[in-house]
């Protein structure tokens, strides 16, 4: 870790200042998906209707347990899925219907692993973050190269540039691979579950970066995690997903009620509001209170 | 950070081209009949200055009537299958895939014997039906390939030796069962050789076959450098997925049908060379789609010259000896994946 990078996390603009007014830029309107399995007429698995919209600047996270249907509204948000019903809409058009080309320009996807065939250097992973603005049969300009370089100062990751992908940690993969987003030069950044691998530390840094570069670049930042202390303490908005059921949209003092999100992750909590009006939860195991955020 | 340019793609093909002509040279020069290298220029030098009928008869036999043909295809049929190796690596996401190992050349083999037994009198038929084999059987291993939904590699390796292995064996069967036909021997289909002279309509044919279908990966090269990384991937970063897969794998399909129909299904050219020429150069398929066509025409020339030479006064099917060098490789690649 450098030591440019912790001075640039510490600083954030205070919440609510951030969102206000903002033009929508996402708009998922009753957007519902339904799987099907082989040749079966009833459908493995199904997301309701579910609707919210979200602004420039502004980070909201999908946050629902294991198989709530988080992963198919990143997919349908992606535009990597057809909407069974309803909209997904990005300034004012069908993510769906653009071409592959011009959604990689708009929208950029951190997945949870990517496993690389044949090694490549950080720098040059950055790199193929240029893609969709390269005409076929050319080569990366200087300005790909400086678009790329920046990529990885915003992460903080220049030092890593020629290092091999698979010799870093994971901390510093999921830093290489936000660049590589950050290089397609989106206005919708969307991250599946990236906080998976990472230690607490690595974690906070993370999300404290998505919220700076939102605030900075005016990035629409959607995070699925089932992370319930890192959501509350980072989202401007949270969409609570459970069985395919979007239950609540709203800040996270909206969502975080004790008896609903008991129901959902199916576990004793206590739910108190911290000083800066975020929730906090807290297993409630045995005797004592125990703290989620340790 | 160092992207690639296209001069340093356009200087390291020459390199490699350098490297090919003076495999040419050794290629003419060795052989049951050796020419000495002041022969090879004086003669080489009386073609270029237009003047054949001063060369010995002897030597026009040998050099421009038996050596240069064979090297011709040789070249030409190593380039194919090392591009259609590389491109069947991105598409699969499997550094093993060849189209020896995957069954596609047995299965080319397999149309062009059919076409051979049912059209023996249209020319183009062979190569028509070899690619059409190539393409099923890619399809077929693809789909057997795959574990709920997704492409498993080691079922789709299993999937393509099992494919392999049984067309094989109809390849057998249709040449046992049929008498009287010229079909070529047995080796010829099951092992590759490029003893066999090549009928000059289908010099032409080959060439452009090859062009069209080099050409049309390598429009897709940026393309597959995003999709070894996975589908998904790549189409967050803006490839047409559809259809880069489409237009690869007719293309690799074709240069596949191509080279079996005139030389048997020879195997490991596919994936001894991209990975030497990774090795070398790095796995940016902008490079390595023409290093490895390069590539591929150097080492089965060298394969080649070797069959021709080794065991005199006899010859080795050339599909023999990349078979005694290829597969000790897949092992050792097939034994690293695994640690």
């Amino acid at each position: 870790m450098s030591g440019g990078e912790n001075g640039a996390a510490a600083t954030m603009p205070g919440g609510e200042a951030r969102m206000a007014e903002a033009p929508v830029r996402l708009n998922v309107e009753q957007a519902s998906y339904a799987y099907h399995g082989h040749g079966q007429s009833a459908p493995d698995f199904t997301l309701a209707a579910t609707s919210f919209v979200a602004s420039q600047r502004e980070v909201v996270t999908i946050l629902g347990p294991n198989a709530s249907g988080k992963s198919t509204l990143l997919k349908l948000i992606a535009g990597s899925l057809d909407p069974l019903s309803g909209r997904v809409e990005l300034e004012g058009f069908e993510i769906s219907r653009l071409d592959a080309r011009t959604r990689a320009q708009k929208i950029a996807m951190v997945n949870q692993e990517s496993a690389l065939l044949f090694p490549a250097r950080a720098g040059d992973y950055v790199l193929q973050g240029r893609h969709p603005y390269r005409r076929m049969l050319r080569f990366e300009t200087e300005e790909d190269v400086q678009i790329a370089e920046e990529a990885l100062a915003q992460v903080g990751a220049t030092h890593l540039r020629d290092r091999w992908m698979h010799e870093i940690s994971g901390g510093e993969k999921q830093r290489v691979i936000l660049a590589r987003a950050l290089a397609q030069q989106p206005i919708l950044l969307l991250l599946d579950e990236p906080t998976l691998h990472l230690d607490i530390g690595a974690q906070v840094e993370l999300l404290e970066r998505l919220r700076q570069l939102a605030a900075e670049s005016r990035y629409t930042v959607i995070v699925v995690t089932h992370e319930l202390s890192l959501a509350a303490e980072f989202a401007d908005q949270v969409v609570l997903l459970n069985a395919g059921k979007c239950l609540r949209v709203g800040t996270p003092a909206d969502v975080y009620r004790r008896d609903l999100l008991e129901q959902v992750f199916e576990a004793p909590l206590d739910v108190d509001i911290g000083p800066e009006g975020r929730p906090r939860v807290y297993v409630r195991g045995g005797r004592t209170g125990r703290g989620l955020r340790e | 950070m160092k992207p690639l340019t296209l001069h340093r793609v356009l200087w390291t093909c020459a390199a490699l081209l350098a490297v090919l002509f003076a495999m040419i040279l050794v290629a003419l020069k060795v052989g049951a009949v050796p020419i000495s290298i002041t022969d090879l220029a004086l003669n080489l030098g009386r073609v270029i200055l237009g003047r054949r009928a001063e060369m010995q008869s002897d030597y026009r036999l040998i050099v421009f009537g038996l050596r240069l043909p064979r090297i011709v295809l040789g070249m030409m049929v190593g380039g194919a299958l090392s591009v259609s190796g590389a491109s069947f690596q991105a598409l699969l996401r499997n550094p093993l895939a060849d189209p020896y190992v995957l069954g596609v050349s047995s299965g080319g083999a397999v149309g062009a014997i059919l076409a051979l037994i049912l059209l023996p009198q249209v020319a183009l038929a062979t190569p028509f039906a070899a690619f059409l084999g190539a393409i099923a059987t890619i399809a077929a291993v693809y789909f057997l390939g795959r574990r709920r939904g997704q492409l498993d590699s080691t079922t789709l390796l299993l999937a393509g030796i099992i494919s392999a292995s049984f067309l094989s064996a109809v390849i057998i069967f249709l040449m046992t069962t049929t008498v009287g036909r010229d079909l070529r021997g047995m080796p010829f289909w099951l092992m590759g050789d490029l003893s066999a002279p090549l009928p000059e309509s289908l010099h032409w044919i080959l060439l452009a076959g090859l062009i069209v279908g080099i050409g049309a990966i390598y429009t897709t090269a940026a393309d597959l450098n995003l999709i070894t990384s996975g589908e998904r991937e790549a189409m967050h970063l803006g490839v047409d997925v559809t259809r880069v897969k489409l237009v690869v794998y007719v293309s690799a399909s074709l240069l596949t049908g191509l080279a079996v129909s005139v030389s048997g299904a020879i195997g490991y050219v596919g994936l001894l060379v991209p990975h030497v020429m990774r090795m070398l150069f790095g796995s940016d398929y902008r490079l390595l789609i023409p290093t490895s066509a390069i590539g591929g025409a150097i080492a089965l020339l060298l394969a080649d010259t070797l069959a021709r030479t080794v065991a005199l006064p006899t010859e080795l099917p050339v599909g023999a000896v990349t078979a005694m060098v290829g597969a000790p490789l897949f092992i050792y690649l097939l034994r690293r994946r695994l640690r």
